[in-house]
């Protein structure tokens, strides 16, 4: 298991947030999910332009097992998507918290939104549960 | 209570991902299930199946006794060692396990059945055996391994003294032989050759490791099952059960309809025949992206059907499933219902692998 970079927050549902410099916000999924999920073969992502509600679906990643949605960590509008990943979504795999991020929001409501998550030792706590 | 074979401390030593399969704790992969698949598909890999229900059939009247019981006729079994694939149905023609039968003596065969039906076969077994005279006796004492790919029969055979490997050697697709105490079957469910062996279970770990050390790939049930869809092979439970005959689920080709054998469910199969079958079977290949999976709704001009086993095809990179759909529907036209979007996908004829390559129209 990949050790958990301390600049990210995380969601229950799993997903990784990192807020970037510039103020954007990067959006992946958790290496503890990419090991659920198993061999990712699929990934549908949003399009740039789209708004986005945090807590709502906005992607879907697919393994050979199962079909995951992949819920906004925060509200605000897609600026970009990783587009390497439709071709090599087993790059999620190799690198969950790298090469395999999905989308970048720029956020509408950045601090009273990312309280709402947790930080990377409050989600390691919520892994090392769910294993027992 | 959950069960575990003799190999799960070796899985888990191997870092396996283990989940609950019929009560059992089985690996589902070791690391990544696509290329374990592909390890089968290219070089050899084995599986723990040991969790498969063996059963021992002794008795002078067995033959007479398998007649009865199997859709698919032991009169076609006559060399010792010699496997048939059949299913064993109720009285309404609906599949209550497939399972493989091999003929040793004419007062012994062996059965070998799904883990997760293990109970309901054996008492229907016991109960449809007690009129002939037939003893049931489950081995629990045997564990099970599958080693299959292109490899694979010569990596087992490079184990084995030299008696047995002449013997090993030399047999043809479904048939057995014994020899080192084990029991080893030219048998399979993923579409490459290879052999299913029986071993004690005071083998089996011994066995696995010197399987391994000869470079064969382990692999979990997450392979074995996207191995056997390629290959077309039937999962009970999934693609058929009880409430599905054989004619609804494609396995027409193991009924024998051989004159004045009176097996349990023929009748109402005849009747089923003559009336016309409502469902059919079909192979399905989606060129869109997306994963075909179980439950999901086939739309079809003739009315809905559903998926069964549905799932990606690492060999060919792309979705395929098994669909049972209204009779007459497609080939064109068919649609699938993936989380609201309608997504057009091909019937073809399957087996959509073989011999580690995409059959073509696939």
């Amino acid at each position: 298991m990949q050790e958990i970079p301390g600049d990210l927050k995380f969601m229950k549902s799993h997903e990784w947030a990192r807020v970037e410099d510039k103020g954007t916000v990067t959006v992946g999924i958790s290496d503890h999910a990419q090991s659920l999920l198993g061999d990712l073969v699929y990934v549908e992502l949003p399009s740039v332009g789209d708004t986005v509600k945090a807590g709502n679906a906005v992607a879907v990643v697919e393994s050979v097992k199962a079909a995951s949605d992949v819920y906004a960590p925060v509200s605000g509008e897609i600026v970009a998507v990783n587009e390497a990943l439709p071709d090599k979504p087993e790059t999620i795999n190799e690198d969950a918290y790298g090469d395999g991020w999905l989308f970048v929001i720029k956020p509408d409501n950045l601090a009273e939104e990312q309280e709402e998550l947790l930080d990377p030792d409050a989600y390691a706590e919520l892994i090392e549960n769910d294993e027992h | 209570m959950t069960q575990h074979t003799i190999l799960n401390a070796t899985h888990r030593a191997l870092g396996a991902k283990m989940v609950d399969f019929g009560g059992w704790d089985m690996p589902i992969s070791y690391g990544s299930q696509i290329e374990e698949h592909h390890a089968v598909r290219r070089d050899a890999g084995m599986f723990d199946v040991s969790h498969m229900t063996v059963v021992d059939l002794h008795g002078p009247r067995t033959r007479e006794f398998l007649r009865h019981l199997l859709a698919n006729s032991v009169d076609k079994l006559k060399v010792s060692g010699k496997a048939l694939y059949s299913c064993m149905l109720n009285e309404q023609g609906g599949v209550i396990d497939d399972l493989i039968v091999y003929f040793l003596s004419e007062d012994f065969f062996r059965l070998v059945v799904n883990a997760a039906t293990r109970d309901k076969d054996l008492a229907w077994i016991g109960r449809q055996a007690a009129a002939f005279g037939v003893t049931v006796t489950e081995r629990p004492d045997f564990a099970m391994i599958a080693v299959q790919g292109p490899n694979a029969r010569a990596r087992v055979l490079d184990l084995l003294t030299p008696a047995t490997r002449e013997k090993a050697a030399k047999i043809g697709k479904f048939v057995a032989v014994e020899g080192d105490g084990l029991f080893i079957a030219r048998t399979g469910y993923t579409g490459e050759d290879g052999f299913e062996i029986i071993v004690p279970e005071a083998q089996a770990v011994a066995l696995w490791d010197a399987l391994r050390q000869a470079g064969v790939v382990p692999a979990g049930l997450g392979a074995r099952d996207t191995l056997r869809l390629e290959a077309g092979m039937n999962l009970y439970g999934q693609d058929m059960d009880e409430t599905v005959t054989p004619w609804e689920a494609n396995l027409g080709w193991t009924v024998a309809l051989d004159e004045g054998r009176d097996f349990i469910g023929r009748a109402a199969l005849e009747k089923q025949k003559a009336e016309g079958v409502p469902r059919v079977m079909v192979g399905l290949v989606m060129d869109e992206k997306g994963v075909l999976r179980h439950g999901q709704r086939v739309i079809t001009p003739n009315g809905d059907g559903e998926i069964l086993s549905g799932s990606f095809s690492p060999t060919l990179g792309k979705s395929i499933a098994f669909a049972r759909v209204p009779a007459g529907a497609g080939p064109a036209g068919l649609q699938v219902d993936i989380r609201g979007r309608q997504v057009p996908v091909r019937v073809v004829k399957y087996p959509f692998v073989r011999d580690g390559k995409p059959c073509e129209g696939v």
